[in-house]
């Protein structure tokens, strides 16, 4: 049991090269699951979220298939055993 | 890198939407060769090199569309970059500020090596004290009264120029888009926005205390005191180091423009490439010129042999000219459609070096072996 963080390929060399982080912490929100992995992995979370803590505008979180931004931001609830799929969004130029 | 760069060599770093490459060539400037792109598809406004203390370092601002903006080095003339774990400059917590671009990196003071500062947007001055490692906001500038009153131009709300006085560490002018020019005479704890003179077209108050649109401001180290700027519509001079602003459009097809070089060995000879209007940002009559001036702004000449006189529909941005540091000078620019242009003799003649890049935001011109 945990919840499990997929990563995209350009954000796993700051995660020690691993696709998918699994925290043992118990997180009610996708806001403190993040703040659990930024205390692993402080490279990912600078590329997730900007200083001031909000999610980049390019870049997506879903919860098991939702994205956050359709639900309640950062403060969207976890289960005990969701999936967060960190993507980025398809922009560019 | 295809062999180690001799004495001499001049490198062009260049900058654009989607990576960065280095142009090198021989003394001679005569031939180019391409190498690249750094950083594909992350935009690039700011480089720098710094060959003080023995450097030969390269420094490069990367902005990924989806990652944000961070400083990366090379000490390996590109061959490897710093691949930073951590975003190295960010605002404080609680500054209510997050980055999004960094848009210049300039080596301090001969006397300070390990000195840097990066200009960023939100509009704010950084500064390293151990050679690109570590950043910190300068407090007096991030913490000034003017500063929830600046607004952003179409480029976004930036510090785009630094200008450190060379021989007194307390002393330093930078240039905001859109909020002006701004001095500190004592290392950063104080800044005075210095804007007398300069006009502000799209505000009620035509001559503000702050909030121009300041595209350029540029200097020579030998006359630090004589700044020169180009405006959202207008070219001024400073003989007093900002207190007062003097018209010197003498001459030129128009005064909008972006980018502004002062030439490496003559306070008083500068050059501009004046645009249309802010309406319609390309090069006057669809010609291809940059001026120049020999006498400080008193008169000022075209330049075009060998740049494109018809159908030029293109636009050279702020920090898109750069002098290297040969007698005679060799002049370059690039443009927003990936044309590399370069002279060997101070700008009489103009060759392309390169004509199928991305849009260019950057180019900063080395001689190896130079400081």
């Amino acid at each position: 049991m945990g919840i499990t963080i997929a990563l995209p390929g350009a954000l796993q060399p700051y995660a020690g090269g691993s696709a998918e982080v699994t925290l043992a912490d118990r997180c009610r929100t996708v806001a403190e699951a993040l703040a659990a992995l930024a205390a692993r992995h402080g490279g990912v979370i600078d590329r997730v979220t900007d200083e001031r803590g909000e999610l980049r505008p390019h870049v997506n979180v879903f919860v098991d298939g939702e994205n956050v931004r359709f639900l309640d931001g950062l403060r969207t609830a976890l289960d005990e055993a969701s999936t967060i799929v960190i993507v980025p969004a398809v922009s560019g130029g | 890198m295809a062999a180690e760069p001799r004495e001499g060599d001049v490198v062009l770093l260049v900058g654009t939407m989607k990576g960065a490459f280095l142009v090198w060539s021989g003394a001679d400037r005569g031939e180019w060769r391409i190498e690249g792109p750094h950083f594909r598809g992350e935009s690039v406004y700011a480089l720098a090199m710094d060959q003080r203390g023995g450097r030969r370092r390269m420094l490069a601002a990367t902005r990924s569309m989806h990652w944000g903006a961070l400083i990366r080095a090379s000490d390996d003339y590109g061959a490897t970059w710093t691949e930073p774990d951590r975003q190295n400059v960010r605002f404080p917590e609680g500054s209510g500020d997050a980055l999004v671009n960094i848009w210049q990196i300039r080596p301090g003071r001969a006397s300070e090596p390990d000195v840097l500062y990066a200009g960023v947007e939100p509009a704010a001055l950084f500064e390293s004290r151990d050679a690109g490692e570590s950043w910190s906001p300068v407090e007096g500038l991030l913490n000034h009264e003017h500063r929830k009153r600046w607004m952003p131009g179409a480029g976004g709300l930036c510090l785009h120029t630094i200008l450190p006085h060379p021989d007194d560490d307390q002393r330093m002018v930078v240039a905001i888009s859109t909020g002006g020019v701004y001095r500190t005479e004592d290392g950063g704890r104080s800044w005075n926005p210095r804007n007398v003179g300069v006009r502000a077209v799209f505000l009620p108050d035509h001559y503000p205390e702050f909030g121009q649109c300041v595209h350029k401001i540029a200097h020579h180290p030998s006359r630090p005191e004589r700044l020169f700027l180009q405006n959202h519509w207008g070219l001024y001079r400073s003989d007093d180091w900002g207190d007062q602003w003097h018209d010197i459009a003498n001459g030129v097809p128009s005064d909008f423009g972006f980018a502004m070089e002062v030439h490496p060995h003559d306070p008083d000879t500068v050059y501009i490439v004046p645009l249309d209007s802010d309406q319609f940002r390309c090069v006057p009559d669809a010609r291809m010129r940059v001026y120049r001036t020999r006498d400080a702004g008193a008169s000022w000449q075209p330049l075009e042999t060998g740049l494109p006189q018809h159908d030029a529909y293109d636009t050279v941005l702020r920090d898109a000219l750069a002098a290297d540091r040969h007698d005679p000078a060799g002049i370059y620019f690039g443009t927003r459609g990936g044309k590399l242009y370069g002279s060997a003799d101070e700008g009489e003649r103009w060759t392309e070096i390169a004509d199928d890049l991305p849009p260019i935001v950057c180019v900063k011109a080395a001689v190896i072996g130079a400081a």
